[in-house]
Formats: structure tokens, sequence, C-alpha cells
């Protein structure tokens, strides 16, 4: 049977997504991408600075990747919005990450604005992935707003500290009948794998590749990592035995 | 869309094929693993779940005491009257047999209240056939008014009725329904309710939806065992179960689990569900949804009802009589099946302790 | 006449489109996004969008985000 995961109507052969953001020199983007084997990339949209010559992503994306462009910076839903408009504008398709952010301390999503935000650019025909705190019923709003997936943080942003939230996402995955990708937090492959393990459908890596020593091998042990647990997933993780005898048998009446 | 469209994804799977794939280790992953889908549960259904009976069971006590607690939660029936206008082949009060009818007065009503009551049982569940002419919603709101008086909870197992009218006995204090689809099959639902406004499958089938959406407390649903084969027709209310409390987060969710008893009529069970059987889809149940009720009614023999008790099942009921002014008249209506654990509320109690339990009479109130 | 781009005045000759500025400011159009007066300024319409005294321009690129 083949594994396919569905999104916005594309079919990706790969469940590691990977950011673009924190690598200390863009050009070894397009060997990351490539080691990933990615074929969903996250890039930001910023005013241009005409004082710098800092580069444009899209120069370092192959042009088969799909873009989904994040609206970070976005501090409430009407933001999130306009951001998403402008990227449309470019013509790189309809993918979008709401990112609504309006905590500055840990960086945690706002899943109210989160919510509204999903539900305005969905009916405006985007595909729209939101980055949110894996709370339950925010995951169910989220999916009545027209989500094509939900994407609960592992850890907060950047924090490299792994699947923290691992019994909130595991219900998610559960209850929530859409693809859910762990986005945020994962620090290194074996997190990745974990996810996957309990039915993640795909994960987004940035910071823990962008900042190894070497980006585009770190790249490539996650799309192992993203396998493996996939594989496990699929094929029925046994678990420990965590019974211990009775001592006489609860059914020994039949 | 209803559960209708659940059941039809099924209605023609090849159960036959699927179980020759079950393997033991299959059966005891699944067992050992945290939270089941819906074919890992018909997996745990399947003749190979059957040889590991006791793994599922330790799970099973182990999943109803860290939700449940050691607590075994008891209500009795009050049947109301059985006059019916349907002609189901398995049932006593089917409009076709020449048993004598009643329909409670409203004073024999708080007679038998007071008499229940006085047992210290304090939730009721009241019951009646299938007679609009002869027990209309206005009269089961009338009984309400006065139970509401005697019981801190009042759960209705009557026929099926529309969104509004479950929203009007709701409000006149009503929190919890009880209705079983009798059996999922739908040619063998038709080949066994011959008469009545029981035959429209569909409406009967949505008629805990529609509880659901009218805001009621509780709702818990069945299937009568033994009308059609026994692992299917577990499966398919155990996804109907699924089915509302997904949708229905907000509503508590409880199945019971009949089997056939001894009634008036000629009709033979199509298969007997064998007490191994029945702990196996209690304790199936269990695994597929944790937080699930059950409920185990006085059909049952207390030795076994006894045995029960701790592996899954959270709801009994006490000191039950299924005859219409069963606990107050003297004169005796016919029951609507035969009760086998005849013990009455004291010695239920008592047994329950036995087992290291705590009887509970009042789990919530009305306000 | 002068524009608000990114925020910053900058003086620019009369009847200049959208399309010509780009170019002048040495940008690649098919890399960038326009928003004009606070709205998405499609890229079809950039040949024959004639910018206007005080208009208020952004350009937007994009760059590396997670």
């Amino acid at each position: 049977m083949k594994d396919k995961l569905v999104i916005g109507g594309r079919e990706l052969k790969n469940r590691l997504f990977i950011g673009t953001g924190k690598f200390s020199n863009n050009r070894i983007i397009p060997d990351v991408i490539k080691k990933s084997g990615a074929e969903v990339i996250t890039v930001a949209l910023r005013r241009i600075d005409f004082g710098s010559a800092e580069e444009n992503m899209l120069n370092y994306i192959p042009e088969d990747c799909i873009l989904m462009p994040n609206t970070s910076g976005a501090r409430n839903a009407d933001e999130a919005v306009r951001i998403a408009k402008l990227a449309r504008a470019s013509g790189c398709g309809n993918w979008i990450k709401i990112e609504v952010i309006s905590d500055n301390k840990y960086l945690l999503p706002d899943n109210f604005e989160t919510v509204k935000a999903t539900e305005i650019l969905a009916k405006d025909g985007f595909v729209v992935l939101p980055y949110m705190s894996p709370d339950l019923m925010a995951a169910k709003r989220i999916k009545e707003a027209g989500a094509a997936a939900v994407m609960p943080l592992g850890a907060p942003i950047g924090t490299n500290k792994g699947l923290k939230t691992k019994e909130l996402v595991k219900i998610i995955v559960d209850e929530i009948s859409l693809p859910v990708i762990v986005d945020a937090g994962l620090g290194k492959p074996s997190e990745a794998a974990e996810c996957m393990e309990i039915g993640v459908a795909a994960v987004l890596v940035n910071t823990a590749i962008a900042t190894a020593g070497n980006p585009a091998v770190m790249a490539e042990a996650f799309k192992l990592a993203v396998k493996a647990g996939r594989k496990a997933y699929l094929s029925g993780c046994g678990t420990t035995n965590e019974f211990a005898n009775a001592s006489s048998p609860l059914t020994g009446f039949l | 869309m209803g559960f209708y469209e659940k059941y039809l994804q099924f209605r023609d799977f090849d159960f036959e094929s699927f179980f020759k794939k079950v393997t033991d280790n299959d059966v005891l992953r699944i067992i050992q693993k945290d939270g089941v889908n819906e074919m890992e549960f018909l997996a745990l259904l399947s003749p190979k779940g059957e040889k590991y009976l006791e793994p599922m069971a330790e799970k099973s006590q182990r999943l109803t005491l860290q939700h449940f607690g050691k607590i075994i939660f008891l209500y009795t029936p009050m049947y109301l009257a059985n006059y019916c206008a349907n002609q189901c082949v398995y049932c006593s009060f089917n409009v076709e047999n020449r048993i004598s009818r009643k329909k409670l007065t409203l004073g024999e009503v708080e007679k038998e209240a007071g008499i229940i009551a006085g047992e210290g049982i304090r939730h009721i569940l009241i019951l009646t056939g299938e007679s609009r002419k002869h027990t209309p919603v206005s009269y089961i709101k009338s009984c309400i008014e006065i139970l509401k008086k005697y019981f801190h909870s009042v759960t209705i197992e009557i026929y099926p009725l529309d969104r509004d009218e479950y929203k009007e006995l709701i409000d006149s204090g009503v929190d919890g329904l009880t209705i079983y689809q009798e059996v999922y099959n739908e040619k063998t639902y038709k080949a066994l309710h011959l008469k009545g406004p029981k035959k429209d499958y569909g409406y009967r089938m949505d008629a805990p939806e529609r509880a659901c959406m009218s805001g009621m407390r509780s709702v818990n649903i069945g299937t009568l065992l033994g009308l059609d084969n026994f692992i299917k027709e577990s499966f398919f209310m155990g996804l109907h179960a699924q089915y509302l409390q997904n949708k229905y987060p907000g509503t508590e969710m409880s199945i019971s689990l009949p089997r056939l008893r001894p009634h008036v009529g000629v009709f033979e069970p199509e298969c007997r569900v064998s007490d191994k059987s029945l702990v196996q889809l209690i304790i199936a149940m269990r695994l597929f949804m944790p937080r699930l009720g059950i409920t185990l009614s006085t059909r049952e023999n207390a030795v076994f009802r006894d045995n029960l008790i701790g592996l899954g099942i959270t709801k009994m009921s006490a000191g039950s009589k299924t005859e219409v002014g069963g606990y107050a008249l003297k004169e005796r209506t016919e029951g609507q099946f035969d009760i086998s654990d005849t013990r009455n509320v004291e010695k239920i109690k008592a047994a329950i302790y036995k087992k290291g339990y705590q009887p509970v009479f009042k789990d919530w109130q009305n306000i | 006449m002068y524009l608000i781009l990114n925020g910053s005045k900058k003086e620019i000759a009369e009847k200049t489109t959208i399309k010509e500025l780009l170019l002048q400011m040495g940008l690649e159009p098919e890399k960038v996004v326009v928003e004009h007066n606070y709205n998405v300024a499609a890229k079809e319409y950039w040949d024959n969008t004639v910018l206007k005294d005080k208009d208020k321009l952004e350009i937007l690129k994009f760059v590396g985000g997670g």
C-alpha cells in the first residue's frame, strides 16, 4: 500500500518540511534542500532594505519545491491576512503558514487570532497551514475554519528541546482528521522520529538544521529519522509490557 | 450526515477475511498500546481476540480504575406503561401479544417513586412502550414533574423523539437518554420489526444524535445481543458510540450490553451470546473508549454481575422490576423481560462493597 | 514628486510606472512583491500603474524563515 500525504491537493513523498531561517550562509541552502529531500520549504516575507545587499531567498530554492511563506511578524489576524495576500501576489503559489505571535517573551502563537486568520484565508482560496499551541479545542476550530493541516509546536520556537508537548500532540493526532505537522522545537533527528512514531503526518525543522555543524548532513539525518519514524508508525509499534501477572486471573470465572 | 454513512462504510466489509488476517501478535500489540483505532477494536472483538481475554481484562481493569475509580453507579428502572404500537418479535410488549396493558396514573407514579427512593436510589430510568396515543410526551412530562421530587437524575428510555421534543423534556428535568438500536444490521432490523413506527430504521438510528444536538447530558446506546451476528453488532455499536462521542464531546456517552432474555412470545435468538463473548465485548469496548460508561442490567445473573465489577462496567441497575407498577401495585402485568439478578438494593450494595468498590447513588444533580 | 518607499522618502520622475521603478532600483521584478497604497499590487498591473505624488509603496521579498 502506498503511503501518501496529500495537502491542498498536492501529493507529497517527503514528510520533512524545512525552514530557511538562521543559516550562516544562504548559499548552502540548495544543498540542504537536496539532502533533506524536502518538497515544502518555508520562507518569510520582508520589506526590502535598500541599504543592504541581502539576497532574495528565491534564488536558493529549487523551482519544483512548494513554497510555504509564513506570516511571521504578524501580531494579529489582520496582519497575517495582509502578509498572506502579499505573499500570494509573488506568484509562488497559494500555500501559507499562519504564524501569529504577540508574545515576545516565549514566542508562543496566539491560537485565537490564528483561528480568525485561518477562516479568512481558507475562504479566500489559500492552502492554510496554521502554526499553533497544541490545544485540542483550538485545533477543532482551526479545522472547522478550513485549514489544510494543523501545525502544533513541539516546544517553543528555536529551543531545540524536542517533543515536549507529546501528550497534547498525540491527542490532536487521534482526534483531528487533518494532517498534523509538528512545527518548532525539534532539536534532534531522534525527536523527529519520535513525532512520526506517534502518527504525526510530517515535521517542520529549521533551527536544528540551520545551526548544526554541518547543516546538509544534519538535513539528511532528519530525512532518515522521519522515514524511520514513519515506517515504525505504519508497522505498528510494539510496546513494553507494563503488566505484571495478576495473582488470581480476572477471567477465571468464565 | 449521520451515523448511517459510517454504517454503510462497513456494511459490506469482509469481516471473515479480516479475522483470518488477525495474528496473535496483533492482538497482544493492540492490548499493550495506548489508544485503539476502529480496526484494532475489531481485532479485539475477533475470534483471535478471545484467546487473550486475561491480558485484555487486566488492561481494561486498569483503564476503568484510572478513569472511574473504585465505584459502581446504581440506578433503578421504572416502567410507566406497556402500551405499544410496535410489533418487535423479541419483546413482550409486542402489540400482538395478549398481555394486560397498563399505564400508571400520576398517583401511582408517586407511589412507585416513594418505594424506589426509600431504598436509597437517587437516579431513576423511566420506560414506556411506543405509544404516542397512551403515553404522549405531555404524560411523560407530568411524570417527570413528580419524579424530580424523589430523584436527582431522571433519565428516559422511551420511543424516539424529535429534536424539539427532546429539548422539551430536557427543559422539564430529564438529563439522560437510553435508546438501543436493537440491531444495526438493516436487513435484520426490517425483518424483526414487523409493524409500527419503529419500522423506521433511520429515525431510530439518529435519535441519540438528535438528543445530543438538543443538549442531553448523557446518552446511552446499545444493541440487543442475540438478534444478529455478535461481533458485527458489537463493532457497529462501538463505532456508533465513538461517532457520537467525537461529534458531541460534551455529552457523556454510555453503552448497554443487553443479552436477549426469556420473554412472552416465540422468537428465538439468532445466536446465543456466551458469557465469554460478553466479557470480551466489555473489555474490548473499554480499550476502544477508555472513558465510556458501560451499563449492566439485572438481565444478567448475580454471580456473573459480581464477577464483572472492576472489569470494565461502571453502572448497574438494582432491585429492578420490569412490570408496570412492579414496585407498589398488587395487580401484576407482564414484565418486558425476565429479571435474572433479583437481589434487592441492599444486597447489591453489600456485594459491591465486598468487591472493594463503592456503590454510588448520586453523581450528578440537575439544578 | 516623491514616494514613501519602504518607509522613506524617495524622489522619482513624473509618470514612472511600478515596473520602471523596480528596474531603476535594480530589482528582479519576478522575485519581489509590491504593496501600493496598502493594497496588493498584482504583477500584471505593474506595467500600466503610474505612480503619483506621495504614493506609499512597499517592496518586499522573500528571506529566510521557518
